[in-house]
């Protein structure tokens, strides 16, 4: 079963500057910014994006895509894996579809999903059928690990379906939600922008490092890809607090 | 109501466990079974649950009533409180009904609101009692229900036991006289 790791995982502060060190002796030393920028020149161009709106709305155009399809994909997987439990052939029909998801790279998705639907709601899509399989997978093996003993238990005091299902199977299977929401945090940032560089939404962030690319500016595409780092890492902060917050409410019951 | 069982027979796969086992046990009272172990005392109340089918034999005053049982192992919620787990076969108990039931079995201050897993192995152990006492039932099984606790504890846990099954259907599972003592055991049925 999936544990909260705590403590020695973190990130030093002295580590992240030894590698900006790096990175900064390594830019000077090519002395080219279109083959390696300078953290120092990102740092700026960075600055000089954020006071921008455009920047803003790119930020605000992907973030609500690309978390819709997050969102949609937790619902669905968490649905779809207690339906997938409770009903053996419903499950033997969703696994092949899942392992199939899971194996299809993202380019050929994102070709597909194209021919549907519009390039704008293109990352919701995206995001939604990377993450759908992780989170089905984690919840259904949640599930499929509840203690049998404690199932018992249930039996034999009688408890309510619901009132198992709430304190018995939400309990046990929490720590398999959490791990499959920070997998797929970290999965349908990647996923969701890599569809926005193909598909071009206009006014996407992925829209903006296909400009990096074409006009051959790294520093803009040094600076959006560390906007991306810094979004993905909020949000799955500010979530998995969320969670934590819910796994706590229910432990103090 | 009397609970009686008839040649009752059960086995795994080729290995019988229990043959013809046949006995009474008298509603509002205490019974005990005191037998070494691998006799089949756990399979008896589990048969007896209806956790697992009799292959032959008949059972009877067992039909409707509701179960309430201290199973060998806690099988406690590990994420859920003292309290909750407690609550959880119980909602209809107050909250401060409870409390103070814990309190009675050494379960107060901080072992209330933490989560069971950080609880030492006897509370652990008091806690699946005090769920499986405090429930509604007509019939309590109990397996070995004080394993794991010190002398002290103990002597207090049975008293305060004897105090809430007085005057109900209780079957108690041991090997340790005192305890069928203790809990005012009317019939103890020794098999050695």
């Amino acid at each position: 079963m999936p544990e909260r790791k705590k403590g020695k995982t973190g990130i030093r502060l002295w580590t992240v500057l030894f590698w900006l060190a790096v990175w900064q002796a390594g830019s000077m030393a090519l002395g080219q910014a279109i083959l390696l920028v300078s953290p120092v020149a990102v740092a700026r161009r960075l600055a000089e994006l954020a006071i921008t709106a455009p920047f803003w709305s790119s930020i605000g155009f992907s973030l609500l895509r690309i978390a819709s399809g997050f969102l949609i994909a937790v619902v669905a997987g968490v649905v779809l894996a207690a339906a997938g439990a409770r009903f053996r052939r419903l499950r033997e029909l969703i696994s092949p579809a899942m392992l199939t998801i899971k194996a299809i790279p993202v380019a050929s998705f994102v070709i597909l999903v194209l021919v549907w639907v519009p390039s704008k709601n293109l990352s919701v899509v995206i995001s939604l059928l990377i993450v759908l399989p992780v989170v089905y997978t984690n919840i259904i093996d949640g599930i499929d690990a509840a203690d049998p003993k404690l199932l018992e238990m249930t039996r034999v005091f009688e408890l309510p379906a619901l009132r198992a299902v709430r304190y018995i199977y939400v309990s046990q299977v929490l720590p398999y939600f959490r791990a499959a929401c920070s997998v797929g945090l970290g999965l349908c940032w990647k996923a969701g922008v890599a569809a926005e560089v193909i598909g071009i939404p206009k006014g996407s962030i992925g829209e903006k490092l296909y400009e990096s690319k074409i006009f051959l500016n790294t520093a803009d595409l040094f600076a959006w890809t560390a906007t991306i780092v810094i979004i993905s890492y909020s949000f799955e902060k500010i979530f998995m607090l969320l969670i934590d917050k819910l796994v706590g409410r229910i432990e103090r019951m | 109501m009397d609970i009686g069982l008839r040649n009752i027979n059960k086995a795994y796969g080729g290995q019988r466990v229990l043959t013809d086992f046949s006995a009474d046990f008298a509603g509002g009272q205490i019974s005990c079974i005191m037998a070494p172990s691998g006799w089949g005392k756990t399979t008896l109340i589990r048969l007896m649950m209806g956790l697992e089918h009799i292959d032959s034999g008949e059972m009877t005053g067992l039909e409707g009533l509701r179960k309430s049982v201290v199973f060998q192992e806690d099988r406690l919620c590990e994420n859920l409180s003292a309290t909750a787990n407690i609550r959880l076969v119980c909602p209809e108990k107050s909250k401060p009904l409870v409390e103070g039931e814990m309190s009675s079995f050494g379960l107060g201050g901080d072992a209330l609101g933490k989560p069971v897993r950080e609880l030492s192995g006897g509370m652990r152990r008091r806690v699946a009692l005090l769920r499986a006492l405090l429930a509604s039932y007509d019939i309590l099984y109990m397996d070995e229900p004080f394993k794991g606790l010190d002398d002290d504890t103990k002597e207090t846990v049975m008293a305060e036991t004897h105090r809430l099954i007085l005057g109900k259907t209780a079957l108690l599972l041991t090997h340790d006289r005192r305890e069928a003592t203790a809990l005012g055991a009317s019939k103890i049925l020794e098999i050695y």
